[in-house]
């Protein structure tokens, strides 16, 4: 019970009737590579938009009446509280309903939900944040804080992949952080003709660098498979079990760790996670079709 | 005569022919009557308004895959062990709205619900009590409260029933379950041959008997009954030793036992269905041809289907060997991490009504062999 216990971070949550969402606006869409757009919404109670808050790596379902839910990770600044931003990959049934929206379109939001990247106790680290995919929106409000508070930690490097250049995300904003001290290392899977950079997975990036062990915590989110071998760097370079955070990806369909679907064990990934320290699921993280 | 007094814990009698009494005394209190009646040749819950309607004479044989209603020769309404439903349909309907919306400018609620009927659950069973008690946890938690089990649940009046004749696949007394009752009940019957023995559990149970004709019962009918009751705990049809869970599971998720079990087990559901804790459920929405308005509905679901598991990423559980291991590892194991208890009451359901007689009191310890420790 203690390392559930200490996952529990999240606050109550209770949306009032079962299911029942907040209707929000869609503002603008912002186009962010193929098959995947940027939803910057707003709540239409302006009384909910003013009290609404999140923290890094939680996450809202969106509601498509007639499609159903779709859990989405806010990419958005924590700060930013008037429209609130989820970056969608169009690929089931709900999300390519989303892909149909216009502006002024409405969408139904219940959250956010689920535990958050510990930006707040990682003061004074030095950090890795290894991301493939679709895996860097759930970050980019962790990396947001950072950038508003950077003296306060040491060392941050960013290791990102994608399948090709043209499907890297937030590509614009890559500089600024770079400009803020953020050590930012790219590798695509495939490149093309104009691919200057690093070609192969997000892993091999860790011998592009030397880190100290003792002040170090790693941030990572993307493909399960990404995740495994990412944590089998950290661990190789002696970076403790309880430094190492992961953010679990299973089917969820509540929120609130009543629906049962998105279990490993004794956590509901919805609730106890999706962000957990890797040694609350290390019994778990190697069991095969667990 | 000046009336028996009666308080919350005395053990009134109430002659056999009045429980047509109690349950109309139920209906007057503005309860519908939910209890056992005969139906597809099982015991089913449902709607009933007389004695009459349930099943006097009737007892029951399970064994792994079979369930048969047989003449019991005698006039027991009680001798039965319950069917494939449980009380969870009433409290977590296998199917339910959770609001229906249009399309106008926005969506829009249409109408309102229904509020739920307050029911009074007639004929529950020790086991059935602890399996609400456990699907309590699970609704009624600190920090999420299920808005649609908890109207149901908080009206609900619960007449219990002491089990005297376990059935084939009953391990209740190994999950401390039963088959006594212990608590959860407003009124608690031990069914004798001429009487009701009337254990009063609530005020609102203290209720429902004022003005029907009880007696003080005599120290023999109580002896009787005491040794039916103590009686009945030997007569399980089967066991299971619970010592080592959840460990015993949680070490063995490699265990060579979950392939075998995956070469018999259909993946059908029928297991998770039947059983009364298990509380996992979808979503669906219906909505109409022109896309101008839908009906949300919530539905049991099951760790057994295929769709319960799959993500965009792939399917985390594809086959049937990680789907089993799932719905065991959750009852019998991770349960208790999240709830403080174990989720089986040991009513044998799942034995009973697997269709290729599938008996987790022979997994368990199959499981147990050559554990590493």
């Amino acid at each position: 019970m203690t390392a559930l216990a200490a996952v529990r971070t999240s606050a109550a949550v209770n949306d009032g009737g079962l299911l029942k969402p907040s209707w929000a606006e869609v503002v603008k869409i912002q186009p962010e590579a193929e098959g995947i757009a940027t939803y910057w919404l707003r709540f239409q109670d302006s009384n909910l938009s003013k009290a609404y808050r999140f923290l890094p790596g939680q996450f809202n379902m969106l509601y498509m009446p007639g499609y159903g839910e779709a859990a989405i990770s806010i990419s958005s600044d924590p700060e930013q509280r008037d429209v609130i931003g989820h970056t969608v990959r169009f690929v089931g049934n709900v999300t390519r309903a989303i892909n149909r929206l216009k502006i002024g379109d409405v969408v139904g939001i219940r959250g956010p939900f689920g535990t958050h990247w510990p930006v707040e106790n990682l003061e004074g680290k030095d950090l890795i944040i290894a991301v493939g995919g679709i895996g860097i929106p759930p970050l980019r409000p962790a990396i947001y804080h950072i950038l508003r508070n950077r003296a306060k930690f040491g060392k941050i490097t960013l290791l990102y992949g994608a399948r090709t250049p043209s499907d890297l995300l937030f590509s614009s904003e890559l500089d600024e952080w770079r400009k803020s001290d953020i050590d930012i290392q790219i590798t695509v899977d495939r490149a093309d003709s104009n691919w200057q950079g690093q070609v192969g997975v997000v892993p091999t990036l860790f011998y592009k660098f030397r880190l100290d062990p003792t002040r170090t915590a790693v941030l990572t989110c993307g493909p399960e498979i990404m995740i495994r071998f990412v944590v089998f760097e950290a661990l190789a370079r002696r970076v403790p079990t309880n430094q190492i955070y992961v953010s679990m990806e299973r089917n969820m369909k509540c929120g609130q760790g009543s629906c049962g679907h998105c279990q490993i064990g004794p956590y509901f990934v919805c609730k106890d996670g999706p962000v957990f320290p890797f040694s609350a699921v290390e019994p778990y993280f190697n069991v095969e079709d667990f | 005569m000046a009336e028996l007094p009666i308080n919350v814990g005395s053990v009134v009698a109430l002659p056999k022919p009045r429980l047509d009494d109690l349950l109309a005394k139920l209906r007057e209190k503005g309860y519908q009557t939910i209890g056992p009646r005969v139906g597809d040749g099982t015991v089913q819950y449902q709607p009933i308004r007389g004695a009459s309607e349930m099943p006097q004479g009737y007892t029951s044989e399970e064994e792994a895959g079979k369930y048969r209603l047989v003449s019991s020769g005698n006039s027991r309404y009680f001798d039965y062990t319950p069917g494939a439903q449980s009380w969870k349909q009433i409290f977590f309907p296998p199917r339910i709205t959770l609001f229906d919306l249009c399309k106008n400018g926005g969506w829009k609620p249409v109408g309102s619900l229904e509020p739920s009927p307050r029911y009074a659950l007639v004929g529950v069973r020790p086991c059935e009590i602890a399996a609400i008690k456990i699907q309590d946890l699970a609704f009624l938690r600190t920090d999420f409260v299920d808005p649609v089990y908890q109207e149901r649940r908080k009206n609900a009046f619960i007449l219990a029933v002491n089990c005297l004749r376990p059935g084939g696949t009953c391990f209740c007394a190994s999950m401390g379950t039963g088959p006594q009752l212990s608590s959860g009940y407003d009124l608690g019957l031990t069914e004798m041959d001429d009487v009701f023995l009337v254990d009063v559990g609530s005020a609102a149970g203290k209720d429902i008997l004022s003005g029907l004709p009880v007696a003080k019962p005599d120290a023999a009918i109580m002896g009787k009954a005491k040794q039916a009751v103590d009686a009945a705990k030997t007569k399980m049809g089967r066991q299971l030793d619970i010592s080592d869970l959840p460990d015993v599971l949680l070490k063995n998720l490699d265990h060579p036992e979950w392939e075998a079990i995956s070469k018999r087990c259909m993946s059908c559901a029928s297991c998770t269905l039947v059983c009364p804790t298990c509380f996992c459920w979808d979503t669906q929405d219906h909505s109409s041809l022109n896309g101008t308005e839908t009906e949300r509905e919530r539905v049991w679901d099951s760790c057994f289907n295929p769709g319960y598991s799959y993500q965009a990423g792939g399917n985390t559980r594809p086959n049937v060997r990680s789907r089993y291991r799932q719905w065991l590892t959750h009852k019998l194991g991770s349960w208790k991490q999240q709830y403080g208890v174990l989720g089986c009451v040991g009513c044998g359901r799942c034995i009973t009504w697997c269709p290729v007689k599938i008996d987790i009191t022979e997994e368990i310890p199959a499981l147990r062999k050559e554990t590493r420790s």
